[in-house]
């Protein structure tokens, strides 16, 4: 099957279980969400699908068993991720940043050879991202929620055909969430998107499905409303964080 | 970010910024005037070949501003590699100095061999013995590299195990008396490819020699630098793990700057012999090795040239100050390794990228 | 039979004199990320107490034991100022302080060369001390190395007794596990960090005591013995004692007993080919702490 698909995933740090047993398929195309509380196993789910943590149980792209790969080489099979904390290189220019995302297939001649012009995959990044004018600029000099854009477009030239985002939209503005909610939203017609997330609002308005998790299982999964009506989830999780919200 | 990478030091002259090829050959053609036009006009004999000495201890910085200052590997065993260079050289040069089917001058001293040890045996072919003085050095370097780079064994811990293994060399070295000359190592070097080293002219050609082996080592740095696998190079210094889930082993690619540090201080090694006329334990240990990275970091680590500059500058201040002022000379060095790593770690590079943008306020990047 | 003994005895007291050193480099290390090149100097700086003690207090015995807690104290003071003006500068660029620490200990050489002079120094040991003891007719061990053995000793106990007990103990394993997470839980690690290099500088004030009985004493005794030590830090994992002294007593052992079947040379090789393998069974060290950290 195309998408992601995860099979009784296990995860233990020193005797604690942190991501117990759990079954997950994301299609192709999706717009997935994963909230819970803090400690619910959501980071270190997407660290045992990128090679981080390691991991017992199976996780298959696009018919492709992940885990026992190498990070390295589950990035080769079109697996991209952000990280809580941007990880942009700083000392290096937007478009550098780019350029290295897109060129790990590159052989050893073009890679000893300077860059002579932008390449189009990431000529065309730096329009979807929206920063084509801050090509030059050091990406260490960026606002927060441009260097989050930066990331995704990495992930874009990087081929990744699965995007884990782990909690992109925090510390921004109004008018920078509205724009990363878009840009999902048009990632997605080629891309699997996965997003950790606890805004509540963020996850309304573009989210298509929503898995919640609680202590290293999940609890439910569906439609927004659908997680949203479920007794459970309000009981652990949503109740008071959606009367939060909707106050 | 794992706590033992450093945090990334700024500079003008970092990758940020690649100089431009125009510039570049400015530069190039510059030092190319002042190596070979006006330093052997206004130096003497003596002088020229102490600057032939100082070009060698450039060639290593020129290395390690590679590995450490873009790559962030702080090598404190380049003396290693300019030993193995050296003794390639030096063995080279000792069979070619001794009689006919005689044996090398310290081994018949010490008598303690009849025939020369099979190792010593290929050495005695001149193209042997100048491919070894490089590629020896980068062989031990890719093997050790792999073993360790995969393992991820960085930060503080790779320069504890790349001191340690200077330190073991130089051990073992003075131990093998009979085969290596022990603690004074390969001595008294008479000729360099048939040519008598003590005719000033020949030491002159030696100096030249030198000189256009910096030239060349700097254009391949230069090249390493601008190059996508130099903006590459930066980014696994700063981001090691991030740079993983791009889809890169940064193993590898630390691996090439490494290994292409240990030629250059192979180089180095091999035409420090025919100039300074020895090579021993002495010259290659832990105290050498770390006083190799101090010229780099006064220099500006990051930088093409800078490194290259501070390492002539401290060795030039070394021999004026040692031989005048010995104990001012020690507390000079000991500050030199604190003060412009703790207020200026860009080094002097970046206090000419200062000045320049202090001058020429609009070329800043807006 | 005996002679494997005496090697191995010969190995377990090079492991202990290893231990003394690392023990103050792993506390150090492990705190603050720091590796500390003038470790070396703070031996020599216990180990030139001793003379200057000798100077002024006759007795062998009476000043080898005042010399303990003088050389501790000023050793640590040392290290101390060493971090208050220079490391805490340079916190989060460990690799750079490694190169300060190493013009420092240049300097501190050279004033050692101008107070006390370039040649090695001699003390007198007690002479309770310069014995040995048959353990069996063939087997003739040292007292010197018994004494430095039972030092090294009662420093690990002390260091770990205290490091579980005392509240300064629990505030150091605290900053070594996280340091965030401490300075957010409202404890001062700038202080911490402090008095953590004023034991592990002064741990190498009583290395420099306890060294002044097998070798003579001078301006870079430090530098020769201070590589290996490093490397037991590095091979023993950070922040975690039993790691040092395992690796300590282990590395001391396997260096004895290479030399006596090869010779010192050669053992040097190989002992570097056994850690770099070593490293590739266990890259972090011997024990590690983990820690969820991110990429």
């Amino acid at each position: 099957m195309t998408g992601l698909s995860v099979r009784q995933l296990r995860v233990v740090f020193d005797g604690f279980v942190a991501v117990d047993g759990v079954d997950l398929d994301v299609p192709s195309g999706d717009v997935r969400f994963i909230i819970g509380p803090n400690g619910a196993g959501k980071t270190t789910l997407i660290d045992a699908i990128t090679g981080l943590a390691k991991a017992g149980g199976s996780v298959t792209f696009d018919g492709q068993e992940l885990l026992g790969r190498k990070v390295h080489r589950i990035a080769r099979l079109g697996v991209g991720r952000t990280f809580q904390n941007s990880t942009v290189f700083e000392e290096l220019t937007v478009l550098q940043n780019l350029d290295i995302a897109a060129g790990w297939s590159r052989g050893p001649l073009t890679l000893l050879r300077r860059r002579t012009s932008v390449p189009p995959e990431v000529q065309h990044a730096l329009e979807t991202i929206r920063l084509t004018a801050a090509r030059d600029q050091l990406a260490g000099t960026l606002p927060h929620g441009q260097k989050q854009w930066l990331e995704i477009g990495m992930l874009l030239v990087q081929n990744a055909r699965l995007f884990l985002l782990d909690e992109p939209v925090a510390g921004m503005s109004h008018e920078e969430r509205d724009a990363t909610g878009q840009l999902l939203g048009e990632l997605s017609r080629d891309h699997t998107v996965v997003v950790i997330e606890h805004d509540m609002d963020f996850l309304r308005r573009f989210a298509r499905t929503v898995t919640v998790m609680h202590a290293g299982r999940i609890l439910s999964e569906g439609t927004v409303a659908e997680v949203q009506a479920d007794p459970r989830v309000q009981e652990v999780y949503l109740g008071h964080a959606m009367e939060a919200g909707n106050a | 970010m794992t706590m033992i990478q450093d945090a990334p030091i700024t500079s003008n002259s970092s990758a940020a910024k690649a100089p431009r090829r125009f510039q570049a050959l400015i530069g190039f053609g510059l030092a190319a005037v002042v190596l070979f036009g006006v330093a052997p006009v206004v130096l003497g004999d003596f002088r020229l070949s102490l600057l032939a000495k100082y070009l060698c201890m450039a060639i290593v910085a020129v290395g390690i501003g590679l590995a450490w200052g873009r790559g962030g590997m702080l090598t404190l065993g380049q003396g290693v590699f300019f030993g193995l260079g050296g003794y390639a050289m030096a063995m080279h040069l000792k069979l070619a100095d001794a009689e006919p089917g005689q044996l090398p001058d310290f081994m018949q001293l010490y008598g303690q061999l009849d025939a020369l040890p099979w190792w010593w045996k290929p050495f005695a072919n001149p193209a042997f013995a100048l491919a070894a003085t490089v590629l020896l050095p980068m062989l031990v370097a890719l093997l050790l590299g792999l073993l360790i780079f995969r393992r991820r064994v960085r930060g503080a811990y790779f320069a504890i195990l790349s001191q340690a293994l200077c330190a073991a060399l130089a051990i073992f070295l003075i131990g093998q008396q009979g085969t290596t000359g022990g603690t004074n190592g390969l001595t008294d070097i008479q000729g360099f490819f048939g040519y008598d080293l003590n005719d000033p002219l020949n030491r002159r050609t030696v100096y030249f020699v030198v000189a256009a082996a910096l030239l060349a080592v700097l254009g391949v740095a230069w090249q390493l630098m601008r190059s996508r696998y130099g903006e590459l190079l930066v980014a696994v210094r700063d981001g090691e793990e991030r740079v993983r889930f791009l889809g890169y082993d940064p193993a590898n690619v630390k691996l090439v700057a490494y290994v292409v540090a240990a030629g250059m201080a192979g180089l180095a090694g091999a035409l420090f012999v025919p100039a300074v006329g020895i090579i021993s334990p002495a010259l290659i240990g832990v105290v050498p090795s770390i006083e190799f990275v101090i010229g780099v970091a006064v220099g500006g680590r990051a930088s093409l040239v800078g490194p290259a500059l501070g390492a002539i500058a401290v060795a030039w201040a070394r021999t004026a100050l040692s031989e005048r002022l010995p104990s001012a000379w020690t507390y000079f060095e000991g500050l030199l390794f604190i003060l412009p790593v703790v207020f200026l770690p860009g080094g002097l590079a970046s206090l000419a990228g200062f000045l320049r943008r202090r001058r020429a306020p609009e070329e800043v990047p807006a | 039979m005996t002679l494997v003994l005496s090697q191995l005895f010969t190995g377990i007291s090079i492991g202990a004199v290893l231990l003394l050193i690392a023990l103050g480099l792993s506390l150090t290390f492990g705190q603050m990320n720091v590796i500390n090149m003038a470790h070396g100097e703070l031996i020599a700086a216990g180990a030139y107490t001793v003379y200057v003690l000798q100077k002024v207090i006759s007795g062998a015995g009476v000043s080898l034991l005042i010399a303990l807690p003088v050389a501790f104290v000023i050793a640590g003071l040392m290290g101390v100022l060493i971090e208050v003006l220079l490391i805490r500068r340079l916190y989060a660029r460990p690799l750079d302080t490694l190169l300060v620490t190493w013009g420092v200990s240049l300097i501190l050489q050279q004033v050692f060369r101008d107070v006390f002079g370039a040649p090695n120094v001699q003390t007198k040991a007690p002479s309770l001390l310069t014995g040995s003891i048959h353990v069996t007719d063939d087997l003739v061990i040292s007292s010197s190395r018994v004494f430095i053995l039972v030092l090294a000793l009662a420093a690990v106990v002390a260091l770990t007794v205290g490091l579980r007990t005392t509240p300064l103990g629990r505030r150091i394993r605290a900053v070594v596990q996280n340091r965030d997470l401490a300075a957010v839980s409202g404890l001062a690690t700038g202080r911490v960090d402090r008095l953590t290099f004023f034991i592990g500088s002064g741990l190498a004030g009583i290395a420099g005591v306890a060294l002044t009985l097998i070798g003579p004493i001078g301006p870079t005794m430090g530098t020769n013995i201070i590589v290996n030590a490093f490397l037991v830090v590095v091979v023993g994992g950070i922040g975690q004692l039993k790691g040092t002294v395992i690796v300590a007593f282990t590395l001391g052992i396997v260096q004895s007993m290479v030399e006596y079947t090869t010779t010192v040379s050669v053992a040097s090789v190989i002992v570097f080919v056994v850690i770099v393998a070593f490293l590739q069974w266990r890259p972090q060290g011997l024990f590690t702490l983990r820690t969820r950290s991110l990429a």
